[in-house]
């Protein structure tokens, strides 16, 4: 079944349809999120009352736009605020460890290694639910000796941002290890020839190689942040990324203001995809 | 040139965020939620160590039951994506080339960058009592009345199977890819028909990317909270809901400690299990 063994013309006709079909169910969930959000009715549903931009732009009730939505501008500011602290710090270990796996040797290397794969095998919530459990047993603890209450550690942005990071640091890790495994180290060798010391041949040379791999990581660490839900769910205080006001509002039931937002965050997560699709096929050609 | 016996100060400069961020955030909350789970509450604020906790889910058969579920149904998602993604894989990756492959991998993997909830949330504006396949029902004449197709459990397996398609095509496109062609041609020039090619040549072949494919599945679906809550309803009786009831809406943290452990070790059997199966090892599967 490959395009050099002669096919009936009724087989190929069934497969391609099978995968037009399939491409069909692949799209069709996020295509009628995009059209309702357009529609000028109480209801994210049929029948179609006509077109408009109330649901993004208009500052009244009942059709009260998002940007005007007070709660949901402040869900996508608390999630820009995790996101940003998530990529900065996963990135940053992530490239200290792809050094550290690709570079170095040191006892238990490979048992270390399978240590830090395992954070993508663990259920998200099973995450949550185990940081929500020890950050309390330590402030407990602390508060107990010390009789210090480290309040930053209860339920709340500080968790959620240590939760995500605990499992987005393994992604970012890998990204940027595979890019380091290719780099051609005698590169490195020759700044230190010509008197380099290491850190500046490093500088210099390695990290900005590593740069496409760097910013693909960055990406993909920023979004998973701004979409994760399980994790941060169970971690979540006062202050709701977006994922959670949405999760809440929906459980409510939904107003076509739902589908306004889903819309802006399709928007970005299609631009960000595309730009780290782009930036690894440039890897990809070096 | 770098391999020395003693590690550097360099090398233990590099090592402190892996350990930190290992030890403090993985390691040890997982140990204290173990602990937890073996603690039982006596009285108020008096705890023994016991199995108690890990014993009420025996003894409680809904407990059991929607663990037994939910490990169902994820294992029956599982099967439905590997048979939905296993020849959409095979096309793109076998019998399109040069552009129009790119476009159609990049078009697999575009709805996966949008947020789980919002997927979600599609499959329930499409599936709702006055969504747009009751009313389209309507209007082609196929149903008098509205039908409500949220909330059932064929609802959350189409949401699943949805969510999860990511990870099966990925993994079975890069298995599928690496066969050489002049394997199949083979295959028929001695006597092979398609399925016999398929069953001995091309199955084996992809056999650790239907493997790796299945297990993320797996592990997704019995880990899934959201999918589960928006579409099943109040019924759908996942695992995870439990967990979450304990936690946060009953505040019995040691019950929910040992359900989470109780879900983590299934999990990690799966993985363990289906690694074995296959022959390969953590590290090659993900890196």
């Amino acid at each position: 079944m490959i395009p050099s063994i002669p096919q009936s013309r009724a087989f190929k006709g069934v497969y391609a349809a099978y995968i037009s079909v399939f491409f069909v169910y692949l799209l069709i969930p996020l295509l009628v999120v995009a059209v309702f959000a357009f529609n000028d009715s109480m209801f994210p549903s049929l029948p179609w009352k006509g077109f408009t931009f109330d649901w993004f732009f208009s500052s009244t009730e009942p059709k009260l736009g998002i940007f005007h939505d007070s709660t949901i501008m402040e869900g996508i500011g608390v999630s820009l605020f995790v996101a940003f602290w998530v990529t900065v710090l996963s990135v940053f270990v992530g490239t200290c460890n792809a050094f550290l796996f690709e570079r170095n040797n040191f006892p238990f290397k490979n048992f270390f290694y399978v240590l830090m794969l395992l954070p993508l095998v663990i259920p998200g919530i099973i995450l949550g639910i185990s940081m929500l459990v020890f950050s309390n047993t330590f402030v407990n603890g602390v508060e107990n000796v010390f009789n210090v209450e480290m309040e930053f550690l209860r339920p709340g942005l500080v968790l959620v941002i240590m939760g995500q990071f605990s499992f987005i640091t393994t992604i970012s890790t890998l990204v940027i290890s595979a890019r380091l495994r290719k780099f051609d180290i005698s590169l490195e060798e020759a700044a230190l020839n010509l008197g380099a010391s290491h850190l500046t041949a490093v500088r210099t040379i390695t990290l900005p190689y590593l740069k496409p791999a760097l910013f693909g990581a960055g990406i993909v660490a920023f979004l998973m942040s701004f979409e994760n839900f399980n994790t941060t769910l169970m971690l979540v205080g006062s202050d709701a990324p977006l994922t959670i006001t949405m999760f809440d509002r929906l459980k409510e039931g939904s107003t076509p203001a739902l589908n306004a937002v889903s819309l802006l965050l399709m928007v970005v997560s299609a631009i960000l995809a595309i730009g780290s699709i782009f930036l690894q096929r440039e890897k990809g050609q070096k | 040139m770098r391999n020395m016996n003693a590690p550097k100060l360099g090398v233990i400069l590099l090592m402190a965020p892996l350990m930190i961020w290992l030890f403090a955030l993985i390691i040890l909350p997982h140990v204290d939620m173990f602990l937890l789970s073996i603690s039982e509450k006596i009285a108020p604020r008096v705890y023994e160590t016991g199995f108690a906790n890990y014993g009420e889910f025996f003894a409680e058969p809904l407990y059991w039951n929607t663990f037994a579920r939910t490990a169902i149904m994820s294992i029956f998602t599982t099967i439905v994506t590997l048979v939905i993604a296993f020849p959409v894989s095979y096309y793109i990756a076998k019998m399109l080339r040069g552009r129009m492959k790119a476009i159609l991998f990049v078009l697999c993997l575009l709805p996966f960058w949008v947020s789980e909830l919002v997927r979600t949330f599609g499959w329930m504006i499409l599936l709702r009592e006055t969504g747009i396949v009751s009313t389209f029902l309507q209007w082609a004449g196929l149903a008098d009345q509205p039908i409500e197709m949220l909330y059932t459990d064929a609802t959350i397996v189409v949401g699943l199977v949805y969510t999860s398609m990511l990870f099966m095509v990925v993994p079975l496109v890069t298995t599928l890819e690496s066969l050489d062609d002049s394997y199949i041609e083979a295959g028929y020039d001695l006597g092979g028909n398609g399925f016999t090619v398929m069953r001995e040549i091309v199955i084996p072949h992809a056999m650790p990317g239907i493997v790796s494919g299945c297990i993320v599945v797996f592990m997704l679906s019995l880990g899934n909270y959201l999918t589960p809550i928006l579409l099943g309803g109040k019924e759908s009786l996942w695992f995870t809901e439990q967990i979450y009831a304990q936690f946060i809406t009953r505040f019995n943290w040691e019950q929910g400690a040992a359900f989470g452990f109780l879900l983590l070790i299934l999990s990690s059997l799966i993985v363990w299990g289906g690694l074995k199966l296959s022959r390969q090892t953590l590290s090659e599967t993900m890196g």
